[in-house]
């Protein structure tokens, strides 16, 4: 039995570091420190693996070999017109470099999943700027955490234990034990209303008309003392927004009238509403004291910004929030970035394109403009005529008319693992898992690079998709070149 | 009443990202993601019961899946489902110019589906949806 320790989980954009996974015969046996999302990549990984190349023949996709696969796949590419390559986010950073290559050189899309996560954040950082800070920082230093319209403790379960609230920096205790204490009202107030509500229908009757407690609807004193503290904003009651001091429920599509109110009380200007999204001014006024107050703040905004009305308008009222507040305290601005190395994706497309996603190389420059060579965008308009996913599934996560004109075309798949989108692919290279079974770099939300670490030997069938890639590349250039001779007679 | 105007969010859940990492063709991730968690006053007041079926209709579709009561009570008038193929049947793919979709607030309509209909499984979907290759 060998032990690995300080793994990087290839999880989520948290990319916790201090894994320790327990390995026996080359089959991962143990995983300690990983949330369930972690334990289960790491325990799971071996699963619904496909460990053979695929090409599809007469609408069955059968085994081929993968030099056989490698040049059907760099055929389909070499004679597309206009290719999409997607996905990105789930493989490293070195894939991320070859993959740009084979865009430029066959002449296609290079987009990645933060077309569909956080590509609204890119264009407001574009438009705006924002201040930014590393997650150490941020766990030393924070005394108000806010975090709106993102759910950490179901899509990134270890941030607030890592990098917030629920750890020990230099000069912030954790509220770890604060929170343990509350839980126990919090539980038996959650019997209470449940018991009360089971009363309620076997007796039949309606419950009583709640008193409008004035007092309810102020920020609770807690939140203006000098701990550290959480507040949510977000349409409904997560289950971040159940640990958190304070909880405002905002009405959906409205973070933005939301932002700009607080920056309007901000500017000590009057507001001539008793509400605004659903929170009520006095709310509001409390919040804006509660922010202005603090000595080093942090926004944590999730995709529930970003994919509802107002988009990349609702993070730009949201940088400027933070912009403002910047000229009373200290306050920084963070994306919750989803898939573990979607930031690497942005970064390495920024390093070689100049872009950080929907980069359109078929001009043989590098032109960016999302909404035209966004992929669902080039895939509604059913422009694109081939498509090649890298550790992605767009199958199961695109909307249904994309992903129709997807499927119409040659697909073809290089992934560790079976997805919605292999099942509908023409060609299916797998291939090893970065971060578990090869090595590999990976930034996290924040910007810092981290290595991927290997744990167990890949089966011997299966390449990284690095090398896969590379396989293509050479394949693709060496048809160019038989073309190119063939035309120069 | 025999359906309910409701605001649609998707999202992650842990169990969700637990699934999908088991396998996108595990039932595990199948039972994650064909739910749609309703407020239990929502469920009253079309007569639903935890775990029944029901259909999710929006400008660009509908689809079947499993009616949850919520946890995450009170939030009438909205419900949620988690990112998946089930999902995003019903998202639209316009972007307005951003090159993203609307995952998040989007107007829908819940009701109970007929007895004899069934959740799909993941192929089953796919082959409804897109057609076999």
């Amino acid at each position: 039995m060998t032990i690995a320790s300080n793994v990087t989980c290839p999880g989520c954009g948290s990319l916790c570091d201090d894994l320790e996974i327990e390995v026996e015969n080359n089959v991962v046996t143990k995983v300690r420190n990983a949330c369930g999302m972690g334990e289960s990549r790491f325990l799971g990984y071996s699963t619904h693996r496909c460990q053979k190349p695929l090409v599809r023949k007469n609408g069955e996709l059968v085994q081929m070999s993968l030099s056989d696969a490698i040049k059907e796949t760099a055929r389909i590419l070499a004679n597309a017109s206009y290719p999409i390559l997607y996905g990105w986010s789930n493989t490293s950073c070195e894939a991320s470099r070859v993959g740009i290559e084979l865009a430029e050189e066959i002449g296609g899309v290079i987009d990645n999943t933060s077309t569909v996560c956080h590509g609204p954040s890119a264009l407001s950082i574009q438009d705006v700027g924002f201040s930014t800070c590393t997650l150490g920082q941020i766990r030393h230093r924070a005394d108000l955490v806010l975090y709106w319209g993102s759910n950490p403790w179901s899509a990134h379960p270890r941030h607030i234990e890592r990098y917030t609230n629920f750890t020990d920096g230099r000069f912030r205790r954790s509220t770890w034990n604060k929170y343990l204490s509350s839980l126990g009202s919090y539980r038996a107030e959650r019997r209470l209303k449940r018991t009360t509500e089971l009363a309620e229908e076997t007796c039949a009757r309606q419950p009583e008309e709640e008193l409008i407690d004035e007092h309810t609807q102020r920020l609770p004193p807690a939140l203006f003392e000098k701990d550290r503290k959480m507040i949510v904003v977000d349409v409904r009651e997560t289950r971040t927004a159940a640990i958190a001091d304070y909880f405002l429920q905002v009405e959906p599509n409205k973070d933005y009238e939301l932002f700009q109110a607080m920056r309007a009380l901000l500017r000590e200007e009057q507001i001539q509403v008793e509400s605004v999204g659903g929170v009520p001014i006095d709310v509001l006024e409390d919040l804006v004291d509660v922010l202005v107050n603090c000595e080093f703040g942090v926004l944590f905004f999730g995709v529930g910004l970003t994919m509802s009305a107002g988009k990349l308008r609702n993070i730009e009222a949201g940088i400027s929030l933070v912009r403002d507040l910047n000229q009373y305290t200290k306050f920084v601005i963070m994306p919750m970035r989803g898939h573990y190395n979607v930031t690497g994706a942005n970064i390495v497309s920024t390093w070689q394109t100049g872009y950080p996603f929907a980069v359109d190389m078929t001009m043989g420059y590098p032109r960016y403009n999302p909404g035209e060579t966004s992929v669902v965008d080039i895939l509604s308009r059913g422009e694109s005529d081939a498509a090649l996913i890298v550790s992605s599934d767009p199958v199961a996560h695109f909307p249904k008319d994309a992903v129709r004109k997807l499927v119409q075309n040659p697909l073809i798949v290089v992934d560790p693992e079976t997805s919605a989108t292999s099942l509908m692919a023409d060609v299916v290279l797998p291939c090893a898992i970065a971060g578990i079974e090869v090595e590999g770099t990976a930034y996290r939300m924040d910007r810092v690079p981290l290595p991927l670490k290997q744990v167990v030997r890949p089966s011997r069938t299966c390449l990284s998709d690095e090398e896969i890639l590379r396989r293509i590349l050479r394949e693709v250039r060496r048809i160019k070149r038989r073309e190119e001779v063939v035309e120069n007679g | 009443m025999t359906s309910l105007k409701v605001t649609l969010n998707t999202g992650r859940t842990l169990r969700q990202g637990q699934g999908k990492e088991y396998g996108k063709l595990s039932e595990r991730y199948w039972k994650s993601v064909a739910i749609c968690e309703i407020d239990p006053d929502d469920l009253k007041k079309l007569d639903l019961s935890d775990g029944r079926l029901i259909k999710i209709s929006t400008e660009s579709g509908s689809v079947l899946v499993r009616a949850v009561k919520s946890m995450r009570a009170p939030h009438p008038g909205r419900v949620f489902v988690p990112y998946g193929p089930w999902a995003n049947a019903i998202i639209d793919s316009k972007t307005h110019g951003t090159g993203m979709p609307s995952f998040k607030g989007i107007q829908a309509e819940i009701e109970p589906a007929p007895t004899e209909e069934k959740v799909q499984s993941l192929r089953e979907l796919i082959q409804t949806h897109y057609g076999k290759k």
